[in-house]
């Protein structure tokens, strides 16, 4: 059974008149590596800096390991913190960045040499000690500031979009590299970043944001194929998202016509968001599938290709792993276990309140 | 950004202008100082630096400006520590304390210290109303110190307040995060990071505290010589061009190794 390390308590926070967090209610596990996920402006960096001890919450409490933490300045907390732009310090080698925490908690000289070793073995950086920081590429600032956090054993690494500096193939390499010292080090990870690919690849769990509000918490699995939301769906991955009227259990109405699905429990005649990944849909000759329609953009990816599909005066997004050319008529066909029924909001408000 | 022939015509009026009024006065200078009335090489005349009178003018020349500058720094340090905490933008505050003094004509405001410290000047004036013995402010080394600093403070606050600002925030919440104390992080991070703005604060007032003559000439009365009065009597009474020129030169090469001093200081912030 995972432990409970940190509970934040219905953390609200207003920067002036914007209300920035709202109805916070989230418990991390030791040793997990969980993703604040979210668009710019949804919060997830005040969130992190209120569990730092940078910004105080207006209301609510931060719940360390049973404690109350929510007054203790950063420098009482036992977390430390990977910032996006490194912020590691100039006018010191990569060796005394790296002993800054151990030297202020007053720790042996012996100590602070093995220590610092071995952070920088830990982030694959031996033998740079004496390297000015300054001169050290993206990626190697970014394992410094790794090391100078982890160095302290901290309960808690909290990492603000540390990789979003870094060009493509450098951040892959190090997603792996902090799923690693995650499991190695058995540090809880708190993760922030905009960008799903990484939420997705590197968590345990992810919590996704917007407007001040937790949309979804959960495994990366479950966020991707089972989104509680449009916002959701919508923010993870490509979506097609239609609006339809749930006619009973099991079968949904889109576009004039009864489809099946496997999601029941919703009232007769009540309308619903439907959601269809674009990789489950599949193409097919006219009149073989479902919809009837004409391909009007063909992009390719690579690995696929990106192509749009109108149809009944809407444009899906279908991914393929077969081209198409513009103009083609074809129909489309979706597996009913691959229609993903959401409630559809209220109101306004609702589509950002909407409860975990 | 320019290519070369564009870059040469950019700075040949500088290098003209930079040759024929920087450059060969120098060299006259220095000429001057190393011959004697009859154009024959000597360093008799940079000897004399060296002699009773030149030295002592010396040494209080530099000892007075050593002491400028510290007082300039003490003053300078605490608030633009302060300016740069409380919010990032205080240009305003910056400019109306600080460069609108500049705009005040130095002559003036160092006449009017003298009024102030004078025998019979407003604070003397002042302790007579109070029926207390009067103060000998006025021809004092103390006197000439504060028109120094009031004259080169703000050649102090300037660098250091941009090496201040230049500081990232976010370097200061890092050492927080790290376990430092606000006295741990102002002497681990912010007071080494801002070496480099206290370094060219401290050239920018030494070097005029230690040529000057206006200031030292109304506030010591004549009494207390400094380098740069000996050398101004030694052009307008003594018509002594080669002492004159000699000192100059003694006084540049102090001017040559505060700047030396600097420039190792930047070169080691730039390349540790």
């Amino acid at each position: 059974m995972k432990r409970e390390l940190i509970h934040l308590e219905n953390i609200a926070k207003s920067f002036g008149s914007l209300l920035v967090l709202d109805e916070i209610d989230l418990t991390i596990y030791e040793s997990e590596f969980i993703t604040l996920l979210g668009p710019s402006g949804c919060g997830k960096t005040t969130m992190l800096r209120i569990i730092g001890g940078f910004e105080s919450p207006d209301t609510g409490r931060v719940i360390f390991d049973g404690k109350d933490i929510t007054k203790l300045p950063p420098n009482k907390r036992p977390v430390n913190t990977v910032f996006q732009r490194y912020s590691l310090f100039s006018h010191m080698n990569v060796e005394e960045n790296i002993a800054f925490g151990p030297k202020i908690a007053g720790k042996p000289a012996d100590y602070i040499q093995d220590k610092v070793k071995y952070a920088l073995r830990l982030v694959n950086l031996d033998g740079y000690e004496k390297h000015d920081v300054t001169k050290l590429s993206g990626g190697q600032q970014q394992r410094i500031a790794i090391a100078r956090a982890v160095v302290n054993e901290p309960k808690v690494l909290l990492l603000d979009e540390p990789l979003s500096a870094l060009d493509l193939k450098l951040r892959r390499n190090m997603r792996r590299e902090l799923v690693r010292i995650n499991k190695e080090t058995g540090i809880t990870f708190i993760f922030v970043t905009h960008d799903q690919e990484e939420a997705l690849s590197m968590s345990d769990r992810v919590v996704v944001m917007n407007q001040g509000y937790i949309q979804q918490v959960g495994t990366p699995e479950n966020v991707y194929n089972e989104p509680e939301n449009a916002f959701v769906a919508d923010f993870i991955g490509d979506s097609n998202i239609i609006d339809g009227v749930m006619v009973r259990d099991k079968v949904v109405r889109i576009f004039g016509r009864e489809y099946p699905c496997v999601d029941s429990g919703f009232p007769a005649e009540c309308p619903v968001d439907v959601q269809i990944r674009p990789e489950d849909i599949k193409l097919a000759a006219p009149a073989e599938g479902a919809f009837n329609g004409v391909v009007t953009r063909v992009v390719f990816w690579g690995m696929s290709y990106d192509i749009n599909v109108e149809a009944d005066g809407f444009e899906w997004l279908i991914q393929s792993t077969t081209g198409r050319t513009v103009g083609e008529e074809v129909s489309l066909y979706v597996a009913p276990e691959n229609i993903q029924i959401m409630s559809k909001p209220q109101s306004e408000d609702e589509e950002v309140a909407q409860d975990v | 950004m320019f290519n070369r022939g564009v870059r040469n015509i950019l700075l040949t009026p500088f290098l003209i202008w930079a040759g024929l009024f920087i450059f060969i006065p120098l060299v006259c200078i220095v000429w001057y100082g190393v011959t004697d009335y009859d154009g024959n090489f000597s360093l008799a005349n940079l000897g004399l630096a060296f002699k009773h009178g030149y030295i002592d003018a010396l040494k209080l020349s530099i000892v007075l400006a050593l002491i400028s500058t510290v007082i300039c720094l003490l003053l300078a340090y605490p608030l633009c520590l302060i300016l740069t905490e409380r919010q990032r933008d205080n240009t305003t505050i910056i400019s109306l304390l600080f460069i609108l003094p500049l705009w005040m004509n130095s002559l003036l405001s160092t006449m009017a210290w003298q009024t102030i410290l004078e025998g019979n000047g407003i604070i003397n004036q002042l302790m007579r109303l109070l029926s207390l013995p009067d103060l000998q402010l006025i021809n004092t080394p103390g006197a000439i110190v504060l028109g120094m600093v009031y004259n080169y403070l703000p050649y102090m606050v300037l660098p250091l307040y941009i090496s201040l600002t230049k500081i990232d925030r976010r370097i200061l919440e890092a050492a927080r995060d790290l376990g430092a104390n606000s006295w741990q992080t102002f002497t681990k991070i912010i007071l080494p990071l801002s070496i480099p703005g206290a370094i060219s604060g401290i050239t920018m007032v030494f070097i005029p505290a230690l040529t000057t003559f206006v200031i030292s000439a109304l506030l010591g009365g004549g009494k207390l010589l400094l380098i740069g009065n000996i050398i101004e009597q030694e052009f307008t009474f003594q018509y002594d061009w080669h002492v004159g020129c000699a000192l100059s030169v003694i006084l540049m090469v102090f001017i040559v190794l505060n700047m030396l001093l600097t420039a190792a200081f930047e070169r080691k912030e730039e390349e540790p």
